[in-house]
């Protein structure tokens, strides 16, 4: 398997382009700019369609429609241009149209600063948008996986017509490391519900205004049966070290990279230490922290933001044991060292 | 073995080139590598570093805080990292532009006039080199030969400059040892 060295952007384009997504609709932001940039060279290349929209309203809104003709289509931005695209997600999710959004986080709120951060957990996996919906959202921890996630995104939209997120953070995007990429897909799913001209066929209609109460409600109950089906599905962290770990620290993306060098540390100095990562961040990997709780005398939640994804650590916990949290936010990235003294702190009853 | 690096300087001294040309080298050699830059409002004169991880194992955490190398092409870049080294690690200090000595005792301080060599070379833009030659002598991370191989790709277009660069490497292979 040839080993390329690519930066984490590129790579998310190249596996997006080896998916067979052939349509690109974005709007500059930092620290994401590498995708667009990469996709504006690579898509004329190869008869796919690269366009710079003039707002990210219009790009997720061009998103909508080339999902709605069954193409292969993603956009890409960070944080406060995902915010913009946050009506257009909700009518894509409501109309069970599939396709890949990349949100590369910067740190918040407002325009915020350009450094990484893990602050949009909550509207990632929360909604984000208006109304009962939620989107599949992936967190790679490197950029062999956000290539993998990537490539493996575009399948999980289409097979249950849901918008799938990619979740990074700058480093993700703009750091570098080997990758080995998948095989160029050939073979896609039959959409027999896009709008590709009637052409004697029946009528097909994307839509999502139902003025019905009735009618929304069986839509909403529909997509409830969905979203449980991908829960059942789907679910996934990895776990490390987690077994015989008397603290688990919970943490996704590159903090868990960072935790997992403070865990290394922390069983050099006789403590046992474990970490749970969820990769799926919705749907959340529940059980498996319940289970930990079963062992493990605490947890301790590692992000880089105020506290969010530790409200859904305490849910899957539900009071077993208690839950702390560490992070650092506004673009400031936890040291190994800190993550350790606040394992420690925690392991002693302490409240970080 | 594990080298964790930082290579600093200002933006168009060619630091972040510098950590992508070992890392390329370091992936001939089938070592893990992770490259990290520093990205910011970075312009010509500003100040860019990058962190570089070259190893025999999978790298865990990409982002340097203890390194076991430090590479300052500047001033304010020795200033800032130098307290980043571990005792026992190794500072590569580019004293054409530093004027300063490293106060610590318990790390190894190579003065290199990359600037100096570079110019009398015939070609300024090579004080990087200069510098990754003086750091490859002195660690063994990755090879000159790869070096020069992950250039040669890099500079397809440009295989003229080969030779200046071979010979940035080897002059500051040469200061050390």
């Amino acid at each position: 398997m040839e080993k390329h060295l690519m930066k984490g952007a590129e790579a998310i384009a190249e596996a997006a382009i080896l998916a067979g997504c052939r349509q690109f609709f974005g709007y500059p932001i930092t620290p994401q700019n590498q995708i667009p940039e990469y996709m504006s060279k690579r898509m004329p290349q190869i008869g796919g369609c690269f366009l710079q929209a003039e707002s990210e309203v219009s790009a997720i809104n061009m998103v909508y429609g080339a999902a709605g003709s069954g193409a292969r289509v993603m956009t890409s931005s960070s944080s406060p241009g995902i915010s913009l695209k946050q009506e257009g997600i909700s009518y894509i999710a409501c109309a069970e149209l599939p396709c890949v959004i990349v949100n590369i986080v910067r740190g918040g709120p407002g325009l915020g600063g350009i450094q990484p951060a893990q602050s949009d957990y909550f509207q990632c996996t929360k909604g984000g948008g208006h109304g009962d919906y939620r989107l599949i959202v992936l967190a790679p921890d490197s950029v062999q996986e956000a290539v993998d996630f990537t490539y493996k995104a575009f399948d999980l939209a289409d097979k249950y017509r849901n918008p799938v997120l990619i979740l990074g953070d700058g480093m993700i995007g703009q750091m570098m490391e080997p990758v080995v990429l998948p095989e160029a897909k050939t073979e896609f799913v039959d959409k027999p519900w896009a709008t590709t001209g009637r052409k004697g066929k029946d009528r097909r209609i994307i839509n999502s205004l139902y003025i019905d109460p009735a009618v929304l409600e069986q839509i909403n109950l529909e997509l409830m049966k969905k979203y449980e089906l991908i829960a059942k599905n789907e679910t996934a962290c990895e776990e490390y070290m987690a077994d015989d770990a008397d603290i688990i620290i919970a943490a996704y993306g590159t903090t868990a990279r960072i935790a997992k060098k403070s865990i290394k540390e922390l069983r050099a100095k006789g403590i046992k230490a474990g970490l749970i990562r969820p990769i799926t961040l919705w749907p959340f990997p529940s059980e498996a922290f319940s289970k930990a709780a079963d062992h493990a005398k605490c947890m301790l939640t590692v992000e880089m933001s105020c506290g969010q994804m530790v409200e859904d650590v305490r849910l899957a916990v539900n009071g077993k044991v208690p839950v702390d949290f560490f992070g650092r936010v506004g673009g400031m990235i936890p040291s190994w060292k800190e993550i350790m003294a606040a394992a420690e702190n925690t392991l002693k009853g302490g409240k970080n | 073995m594990t080298h964790e690096l930082i290579i600093a300087g200002f933006g168009g001294q060619g630091v972040l080139s510098m950590g992508q040309l070992l890392v390329r080298a370091g992936l001939i050699e089938n070592k893990e590598v992770s490259w990290l830059p520093s990205y910011g409002p970075e312009m010509r004169g500003g100040s860019a570093n990058c962190s570089v991880i070259i190893s025999d194992e999978p790298v865990v955490a990409p982002i340097v805080t203890d390194a076991s190398c430090l590479m300052a092409m500047n001033r304010p870049s020795l200033e800032k990292f130098v307290s980043s080294v571990v005792p026992g690690g190794m500072v590569f200090v580019n004293s054409s532009l530093i004027d300063i000595k490293v106060e610590r005792t318990d790390v190894t301080v190579y003065y290199v006039p990359c600037n100096q060599i570079a110019a009398e070379l015939g070609n300024t833009k090579v004080a990087g080199n200069v510098m990754l030659g003086a750091f490859i002598a002195a660690t063994g991370a990755v090879s000159v030969e790869n070096v020069m191989q992950s250039l040669s790709q890099t500079f397809k277009n440009k295989q003229h400059l080969l030779g200046v660069n071979r010979e940035a490497l080897e002059a500051g292979g040469a200061l050390v040892k």
